[in-house]
């Protein structure tokens, strides 16, 4: 099918441009890098920037047209066409790719800028840069795709992006390892998704989104719908880090802090939430498709933050509570609170972004050391990441009225108001641990005495790398107040064409939840105050007395170690088997096998060939004696 | 009065079974290549008389074409025969068994 630009509108014409440009100073990046030097970093971030611009300026445009010309879509070219099934390269920019493309740009933005002082003396600052603004592109491509195939190709392109800036270090082998195991982990997920996309294919024929999701509910059975769902579900499960192909996100964390902050919170790992979402009507003509996608996010929101509780690694720490936050956004995908999750990932951009770009201030001041252990008392040292961190500390615990506080709040409260009890009460338990894991954080390393001279000599990191942590900051406090100060806010009337509405119950009213929540949140910071920051606690032998539990929970409950023990090593065993025993036993040998024969025959063969040219010419006589023999006997 | 055809074609099979008498028995390629011709010449006797039998000209016909074909033939294998004496100093065909498996 090919789609038609019916509209005529400058904004609807420019859509092209947005992954456009981000692609071009990509390739800008990769070929002359090494050249520009420092300029390298301004050209991304200015050309991110720029992107931002365009994407608010197409945006609003959407908004202002009439409803009969949304959402813009854009034929680019026909990609595909097999007899009656094709594929084109199809933009398509509606109410939810909008949020997802200004969070990307906006964030990204903030990230580029902060990197510029954050690599500084990199021997490969280009290439970094090429990498981040190759990711931006694969990113805005994966939402603003208008058909499953070139989603994929985005999808991918981001997960490739997520492999080279984790091992962006590749000199030390542990960084190689962690980008090799993130690609293959998630490739667990992405082999199930595009069996989904198969699937879909096979079903409908097409896999535009508008035929796709406009005939969901009524053109399959239930389990052909489930079944779909539930391989789009896989790949998001690998994408977003859920259990139980979450074990790559903390080692993630070997890449470069910026990276973290970008594609490992605020936006790749976002890119499972937003499939879902954008997938919401498959889903639904399933329904057991959403409770899977509601229990594993439970389990994943809770498992997460128990691991989160027990790290020493500040930036391991943040990994773990975003694979919980994570888990919250699927709770509230599975309630059919799409805008809900929206919200939250948009929240969550900031506040997480916020923190991971902090921490990589922090390790910045204090030579690289990540060890929470080592830290203490560094708000004196760095006043701005300090305080910046905090209030990202404050969004995550869930503090009115910051941005992290409305999220979780109206995901607990539609819980609630669904008669959800046991979600809502062990979503209250995730949301305690959650306050829990960030207060200890934050008491760690920026309150008490110093624990390390690096932590008394600490210093505050360059304006580039604090002005985004403030605007940030700000984000985190704005978010809230300005989209989302009830579950039927601005981003979800927003959203509303897409999503469809809110969903609606009965319940405990609206401020008695948001006390309970705000109670549990303050009642956590203080124990975590408590405990860590007031020294009359001997944190080192509370954290003994637990024994065992701090350890299995800092090795994420040996997770790692079971998967190790069931695939890995049985893994490598058959590999070694297939190698040393099946390929030069079995293949070669047969290979041997068969040109040794032939070595055999010829030397038998070549018996005949004497040289002697009278008895090739007897051999002619007897061969034609022969034929004139048989002629005559058939006469 | 006719010619019968017996004569030729006796006459005909009669310088063949020279003509490959001397191809299988000789050593010197230069009498080879001669008895060769012998053997083509005779063909050609053989093809002549029949078209004659026949009275139709196509035997007459394909005789010119095997003659063309055989002068060319001379040349490339007296040139050949030449180069193998140079390089040799013999054109006894036992000896070039270069080829020998």
């Amino acid at each position: 099918m090919i789609a038609t630009s019916y509209t005529n509108s400058l904004g609807s014409m420019l859509v092209w441009l947005i992954p456009t440009l981000p692609l071009a100073a990509a390739v800008v990046n990769l070929f002359l890098g090494r050249r520009l030097g420092r300029w390298a970093g301004w050209i991304a971030a200015s050309t991110v920037g720029l992107t931002f611009a365009l994407s608010a300026y197409v945006v609003q445009d959407l908004l202002s047209a009439p409803e009969e010309l949304q959402p813009y879509t854009q034929h680019l070219f026909d990609w595909i066409s097999v007899g009656n099934f094709s594929v084109g390269a199809d933009l398509r920019l509606d109410v939810l790719s909008a949020t997802m493309i200004l969070v990307i740009t906006g964030v990204g933005l903030l990230i580029h800028i902060y990197a510029i002082g954050y690599m500084e003396g990199d021997p490969r600052y280009g290439r970094f840069f090429a990498y981040l603004n190759l990711f931006v592109f694969f990113m805005l491509l994966l939402v603003l795709a208008d058909n499953y195939l070139l989603l994929y190709v985005g999808w991918e392109g981001v997960g490739l992006c997520s492999y080279l800036l984790i091992g962006f270090w590749f000199e030390k082998t542990e960084n190689a390892t962690a980008a090799k195991k993130a690609f293959v982990t998630t490739r667990i997920g992405d082999t199930l998704m595009l069996i989904g996309l198969a699937l879909i294919v096979s079903k409908f024929g097409t896999l535009d989104f508008d035929a796709v999701l406009g005939n969901a509910g009524d053109t399959i059975a239930k389990g052909t719908a489930t079944a779909i769902s539930l391989l789009l579900f896989a790949g998001a499960i690998g994408k977003s880090a859920q259990v139980p192909l979450h074990v790559w996100l903390p080692d993630a964390m070997a890449g470069p802090t910026p990276v973290s902050a970008l594609i490992h919170a605020a936006t790749m790992v976002t890119a499972g939430v937003y499939l879902v979402v954008r997938s919401a009507p498959l889903f639904e003509a399933s329904g057991v498709a959403l409770t899977v996608v509601l229990i594993v996010g439970l389990v994943t929101a809770l498992f997460a933050a128990t691991c989160a509780l027990a790290q020493d690694d500040i930036k391991r720490v943040l990994a773990y509570s975003t694979i919980s936050q994570l888990g919250f956004m699927f709770m509230a995908v599975g309630m059919r609170f799409y805008t809900g999750a929206m919200f939250m990932l948009v929240a969550h951009a900031f506040y997480k972004a916020l923190m991971f770009l902090g921490a990589g201030s922090v390790m910045h001041g204090m030579h690289e050391e990540t060890d929470l252990q080592r830290m203490g008392g560094l708000i004196r040292r760095m006043p701005i990441t300090g305080w910046t961190f905090v209030i990202g500390a404050l969004a995550l615990a869930g503090i009115w009225p910051l941005a992290g506080f409305f999220a979780k709040d109206q995901i607990l409260e539609i819980a609630n108001h669904t008669g959800r009890t046991w979600i809502y009460v062990l979503g209250t338990l995730g949301a305690l641990l959650s306050a829990l894991y960030i207060g200890r954080l934050v008491f760690l390393a920026f309150f008490g005495a110093p624990r390390s001279d690096e932590a008394r000599h600490a210093h505050e990191s360059p304006l580039v790398m604090t002005v985004p942590l403030v605007i940030l900051a700000a984000g985190a406090v704005l978010a809230g107040l300005l989209l989302s100060t009830s579950a039927e806010g601005t981003l979800a009337r927003f959203l509303e064409p897409v999503t469809g509405p809110v969903p609606h119950g009965e319940g405990l009213s609206t401020l008695a939840l948001s006390v309970i929540a705000t109670a549990i949140a303050l009642g956590a910071l203080a124990v975590a105050s408590w405990v860590y920051a007031s020294g009359r606690v001997d944190r080192v032998r509370f954290r003994e007395r637990l024994q065992p539990l701090p350890r299995a929970a800092a090795s994420g409950w040996y997770v790692d170690r079971a998967y190790s023990t069931l695939f890995v090593k049985p893994g490598i065993a058959a590999a070694r088997f297939s190698a040393d025993v099946f390929d030069s036993k079995g293949v070669d040998g047969l290979v041997n096998g068969v040109g040794g024969g032939v070595r055999r025959l010829a030397a038998a063969g070549r018996r005949i060939q004497t040289g002697f040219v009278r008895s090739y010419a007897l051999g002619f006589f007897m061969g034609a004696v022969g034929v004139l023999v048989w002629l005559g006997t058939r006469l | 009065m006719r010619t019968p055809i017996a004569y030729f074609v006796v006459l005909s099979g009669v310088l063949f079974t020279l003509g490959t008498l001397g191809v299988l028995l000789r050593k010197n390629a230069l009498l080879i290549f001669m008895s060769v011709e012998l053997q083509l010449n005779a063909v050609n006797l053989a093809l002549v008389a029949f078209s004659r039998m026949h009275l139709a000209l196509d035997g007459q016909v394909l005789a010119f074409f095997s003659m063309v074909v055989a002068a060319a033939e001379v040349v490339v294998g007296l040139a050949i025969i030449v180069a193998v004496y140079r390089r040799r100093g013999t054109v006894d065909v036992d000896q070039a068994r270069g080829l020998a498996g």
